[in-house]
């Protein structure tokens, strides 16, 4: 047990698969709350949950405000919402959209970095963006754990490739599960 | 005790006294508003002042007024759109008006009404079931400068076209387009929507219950409490209302793990839609 709370996965284009790939790796008894920031239409229907949900043992739902910071489920950001990490529990904000996106994973990771300093692992995926470097970099400030899916080989590289430079390790997508579950 | 766990320290010392200050000099309470948020917006103030700590935006805001204007504005989220979740609007109109049409009269509070775009979708479902005109809806904010923009009843032209559909997919039976006219950039709503609606300056963090209502809309406002600060609001808006008065929270917000929970059934559970038992 290295003491890892909190895994926060960003991704954007692309995400929907990658982000399956990496739940279908983890074991029904995986102890660090996963929580997913995946960029998507503000009014869209919220499937992604259920369509997660079906990819590995774990139980997907989307965050209600001041839920625990344990839990039990994989988390996902709620569209139209950013997910703040309180010491001991997430709060939604509808404010601003950062980078043209709500939810934003820089805000979840920088204020996860505030919150939890090194007990943040932050995972950030393939899209077509540069959302995810900033709050990246304030994981590692804090001494905390980064891990960047392979810009060569992700579904969209701009993403990974302006996080890249924060990585603790740069990893292929199918060995991503494996790293997270070493760690926790 | 590392450098990084002593800055932190230093800062939430600060953060405290900044909200002491604003408090006490302005009369705004923000002390029990969820940190991580707060934090933020409050450190963007303090960038856009060309400050470096948060020592140093309590002194200018302590020292100028205008200061104080601009961070309420950086404080109140004001993100809003008429019938904005059209899922909830929907259900208002089919699970909680249809009750409600068999009373004499009907009081509505609008709470943290921002810039009164939810008034508005309100006083529309209300005179499509025929029930605006024995309807009041008290529409309250703590910032003067959004309810005076609320008076007005008109909103950006550019978001008419989303307002549309998303009217359509709440149920609206008429033509939007009957409700306003064109002024320039701004979508005048039909004034008569807004005859029924008093605005009023009030702060859920401060501010006591002043009066019964059978139903309270408070959507996306609780998500930016505290958790003491929001039972506190939670138990304002039990005392506002009779058994089988209705609370609306936003979509992510719940009653579960709250200090009223128990008092409270689900009208439509997952438009977070709740009746007094």
């Amino acid at each position: 047990m290295t003491g890892y709370r909190l895994i926060v996965i960003g991704a954007s284009w692309g995400g929907l698969h990658a982000v399956g790939e990496i739940l279908a790796g983890l074991p029904a008894d995986f102890e660090p709350t996963v929580l997913v920031v995946q960029h998507r239409a503000e009014d869209a229907e919220d499937l992604l949950a259920g369509l997660l949900d079906r990819r590995g043992p774990l139980h997907v739902r989307e965050v209600e405000d001041k839920d625990a910071l344990h839990s039990e489920c994989v988390l996902v950001a709620p569209a139209g919402y950013h997910v703040l990490v309180e010491p001991d529990h997430f709060a939604l904000s509808t404010e601003a959209e950062v980078r043209f996106s709500r939810p934003s994973i820089d805000v979840t990771l920088e204020s996860a970095a505030d919150a939890l300093g090194p007990a943040v692992v932050g995972v950030v995926l393939t899209g077509a963006n540069d959302d995810g470097a900033e709050g990246l970099a304030a994981v590692r400030r804090r001494g905390g754990y980064a891990i960047v899916q392979n810009p060569a080989t992700a579904e969209a590289s701009t993403m990974p490739a302006a996080a890249r430079g924060s990585a603790s390790v740069v990893a292929e997508l199918p060995d991503i599960a494996a790293l997270l579950r070493e760690l926790a | 005790m590392t450098a990084t766990d002593h800055d932190r320290e230093l800062e939430g010392l600060e953060l405290d006294l900044l909200l002491e200050a604003v408090y006490r000099r302005y009369g705004y309470d923000f002390r029990g508003y969820a940190q991580a948020s707060l934090r933020r917006r409050l450190w963007r103030r303090a960038d856009l002042e060309g400050l470096r700590s948060l020592s140093g935006l309590q002194e200018r805001i302590l020292h100028d007024p205008g200061c104080m204007e601009r961070l309420l504005a950086d404080l109140s989220i004001n993100v809003t759109a008429m019938f904005r979740d059209p899922g909830f609007h929907r259900a208002l109109r089919s699970d909680v008006l249809p009750e409600l049409r068999t009373h004499p009269f009907v009081r509505v509070w609008v709470a943290g009404c921002a810039t009164g775009e939810e008034v508005v979708s309100v006083a529309i479902a209300l005179r499509e079931e025929g029930m605006l005109d024995r309807t009041r809806i008290y529409a309250t904010d703590m910032d003067a400068d959004v309810l005076a923009r609320a008076r007005t009843g008109s909103f950006a032209l550019e978001k008419v076209r989303d307002y549309t559909r998303n009217y359509i997919s709440a149920g609206g039976t008429e033509a939007f387009s009957a409700y306003y006219a064109v002024a320039g950039e701004r979508a005048v709503f039909d004034p008569e929507l807004l005859r029924p609606v008093v605005f009023a300056q009030h702060n859920l963090a401060t501010d006591g219950s002043f009066n019964e209502f059978n139903v309270v809309l408070c959507r996306n406002v609780l998500i930016y409490f505290g958790r003491d600060l929001q039972d506190r609001v939670l138990r304002l808006f039990d005392e506002s209302l009779p058994r089988r008065g209705v609370l609306a929270l936003g979509r992510k917000e719940t009653l579960r793990g709250t200090a009223i929970e128990d008092r409270y059934e689900p009208v439509v559970e997952a438009e977070r839609i709740y009746r007094r038992t």
